[in-house]
């Protein structure tokens, strides 16, 4: 560029021209690289030498801030780590901790959090096919799949008043039961949402520039995927059918039928399949359980030791109030010593849980598997060797948040 | 003292002068309301509603727009190279403007009428792309750098399809006189060339996407790809001019379709024969119409389709385009040789 000084000049001239690539440093702000990842990619003109990921600017110890709160008051923070689909973190703390307590929601809080699961899917891989297509030069996508979002989370602002950070689910149970219109709304979205999935796809799916910024694009095997680490669509796209709903069932997941789509090349465009595919399935388990839900309580009666007692008893009964009061302050005292790790579906590949217990009302370690840190990981490997262009794609395609990735 | 303006000569310069100011006038007119048309258009196809906040539905937005541009700080990077810096966006603008001055909105509405018309705006649309090269090397910003060296190797290589394309409408008009090659197309029963010239229509509109950066070919300023590309660096009135430069280029580039391809200014003959109270509209509407048409067809590509990767851009250019306008040629040439035409 035109800052090489005279010195250098006389130099290359002396030693004969050499040629050296270019450093760019794409982000941390920077349009589509979903938040603050940094990358620096060497570049030989438009092709991509060496990729190297660079995370944690948003960094918040999350994992250290859990270990200073009682387990309730660790459950908002599950709520940062991929603030798309807070609902699937909440829902995949609570598990976690009600594994190592040893309580069983009751079956409609069962019903109700695998809807809100299901729900944070569906506006996860709203989001996702938004800005990947946007990313890639379809912009008109990115309004339509909003629009639906938009839906989704209006439904969950009028299941706990919160639109983002919604911390609905409670260690064993829910926090509130859900209405009638919240049902019926919800099951009006299911009956327009295949339409609405379709209007998608007329959008890209056999167009031909999609097809060819797509297909063959950051192409990763099933075995390597597994050696990576992978899990979720971006695993499944590779032709494996891992799905921790299927082999490790929690919530109401037994009890209804669904089924996990796969991919064959492991590409860009098979993952954008499978997302598709995925989005379908989720309607179905959506509609399965309003219409399979049991009335019943939504939080577990048995373990006052461990769940907040409903709010009308502690306005009422001196034994909920302190209930409640030690509960917040101290937190459960007889957490049971021990290890456990509880892993869940989210939207994004297997988030897990793994606590470490010391028996007091704290967890003494808590360590996150977040999927996004592991995607990220494989950058380098999807990106070397192909053009700039394709490293969007291939962000695009991984569906990282770095609120999960850097935690 | 005033005798001079008699001459003809002085009296044509000062005609001259006063054509180009009218007619720049309406060109920056244009471009101001082409911005809130395009805004406005995406925007109801993306389920939105576009500009909606200054005068009634927005309808004022360009004129917030320039009056913000005008009063922003014009930012100049420490590194730039700072005479190149402050000229290309000039060169740009320069460069798209001037190409108006040959192009026959009517009969007699032209600032030039020169017989190598078509061949001036090739040449001014190829000095465009200097702007952007120069933009993006004095910028001394990789991202400006590699939106620069895009847009070169993209110029360069859609240039020759747009090129050989309007070689045929040359050889059936026999003229590179933009009038006269309205003209011609008049003389037709179908009263333009997009029938016989369907090979080389296709070519030049597609490398009138690619000339103009417009998407799918928008890759020298691909938003999620180089943020803006060569104009990443620029702000306030010279970001304005590159602006203004691009859509003047899309003017520019609709107004040859229109022109060399869609009859210009006259309405096909059994068109009018079947309806002659429409020959009572002046023949500048037709023109504008059709030009709005195209402009509108530049906003309808750009809300539908993603956009094309480098390489896939260069072999479309290269291996199918400039075959195809060869082609068109050879035919052309073939039908003129045994007088089908």
């Amino acid at each position: 560029m035109s800052n090489i000084t005279m010195r250098e000049l006389k130099e290359d001239i002396r030693t004969g021209l050499k040629t050296k690539e270019l450093v760019l440093s794409m982000g941390p702000q920077h349009p589509s690289t979903h938040g603050v990842l940094r990358l620096v990619l060497e570049l030989d003109g438009e092709t991509v030498v060496k990729c190297t990921p660079y995370v944690g600017y948003l960094h918040r110890g999350t994992e250290k801030l859990c270990e200073h709160r009682t387990y309730l008051n660790a459950l908002p923070l599950s709520d940062r780590l991929d603030y798309i689909v807070s609902m699937a973190n909440n829902v995949g703390y609570v598990l976690a901790v009600e594994r190592l307590f040893g309580i069983e929601a009751p079956p409609r809080a069962k019903y109700i959090r695998t809807i809100v699961s299901e729900m944070a899917r569906l506006s996860g891989h709203l989001l996702w096919i938004a800005t990947h297509a946007l990313d890639i030069g379809a912009m008109t996508v990115f309004l339509y799949s909003f629009r639906e979002r938009e839906w989704l989370l209006d439904l969950f602002e009028h299941l706990c008043g919160a639109r983002l950070t919604t911390s609905y689910p409670r260690i064993g149970g829910v926090r509130n039961d859900v209405t009638e219109e919240f049902l019926d709304s919800l099951y009006e979205f299911t009956e327009e949402f295949p339409r609405r999935i379709e209007e998608y796809e007329t959008l890209i799916d056999q167009n031909r520039i999609w097809l060819q910024r797509t297909k063959g694009i950051g192409v990763i095997s099933a075995e390597e995927a597994i050696n990576w680490g992978l899990t979720g669509p971006v695993l499944r796209g590779s032709g494996v059918p891992y799905d921790v709903r299927k082999f490790a069932p929690y919530d109401a997941y037994p009890w209804v039928d669904f089924e996990v789509p796969v991919g064959k090349n492991g590409d860009v465009y098979d993952r954008y399949k499978v997302r598709m595919q995925e989005m379908r399935q989720s309607n179905r388990i959506i509609k399965q359980c309003i219409e399979r839900m049991p009335k019943g309580p939504v939080m577990a009666p048995d373990a006052p030791k461990f769940t907040l007692p409903p709010k009308e008893k502690v306005m009422s009964e001196m034994e909920s109030l302190i209930h409640q009061f030690v509960l917040i302050t101290k937190g459960p005292i007889a957490a049971p010593e021990g290890e456990i790790y509880s892993a869940i579906e989210a939207p994004k590949g297997e988030l897990g849980f793994y606590i470490v217990s010391d028996g007091t009302g704290r967890p003494y370690r808590l360590r996150l598997r977040s999927p996004s840190f592991v995607h990220a990981s494989v950058l380098p490997r999807l990106c070397e060797g192909h053009l700039v262009a394709d490293v969007i794609a291939n962000i695009g395609t991984i569906d990282i948040v770095l609120g999960e990735c850097d935690r | 003292m005033l005798a001079f303006i008699n001459e003809p000569a002085v009296l044509s310069i000062i005609l001259a002068v006063v054509k180009s100011i009218i007619l720049v006038s309406v060109a920056m007119f244009h471009v101001a309301y082409a911005t809130y048309f395009e805004r406005k258009a995406i925007g109801h196809m993306q389920v939105r509603m576009g500009p909606m906040r200054v005068g009634p539905h927005g309808i004022l937005q360009p004129v917030a727009d320039m009056i913000k541009l005008f009063f922003k700080e014009d930012i100049i990077p420490e590194k730039a190279d700072r005479t190149v810096f402050y000229f290309a966006p000039v060169i740009s603008f320069v460069a798209a403007i001037s190409s108006l001055s040959v192009i026959p909105f009517y009969k007699d509405w032209y600032v030039a009428n020169i017989n190598i018309g078509l061949l001036f705006i090739l040449a001014m649309s190829s000095l465009g792309a200097y702007g952007i090269v120069m933009a993006g090397w004095a910028s001394n910003s990789k991202y400006a750098f590699l939106g620069g060296l895009r847009s070169s190797a993209q110029v360069l290589s859609y240039e020759i399809a747009m090129g050989l394309s309007l070689v045929g409408v040359m050889i059936m008009a026999g003229s590179l006189n933009l009038r006269e090659i309205v003209e011609a197309q008049n003389k037709l029963p179908y009263g333009m060339f997009a029938i016989p010239q369907i090979l080389g229509l296709f070519v030049f509109l597609v490398a009138a996407f690619a000339e103009t950066n417009r998407a799918p070919f928008d890759l020298p300023e691909a938003e999620s790809e180089l943020v803006a590309g060569y104009f990443a660096e620029y702000s306030g009135f010279r970001f304005a001019l590159f602006y203004a430069g691009e859509y003047i280029a899309m003017i520019v580039m609709a107004s040859l379709l229109t022109a060399c391809y869609f009859g210009g200014w006259t309405l096909p003959p059994f068109i009018l024969k079947a309806l002659p109270w429409l020959g009572l509209v002046p023949g500048v509407v037709w023109f504008v119409l059709k030009v709005y048409f195209f402009i509108f067809f530049y906003y309808w590509i750009r809300a539908t389709l993603p956009r094309y990767r480098y390489d896939q851009l260069m072999a479309i250019g290269w291996k199918v385009l400039i075959p195809l306008s060869l082609l068109n040629i050879f035919i052309t040439g073939t039908l003129r040789i045994l007088k089908v035409f």
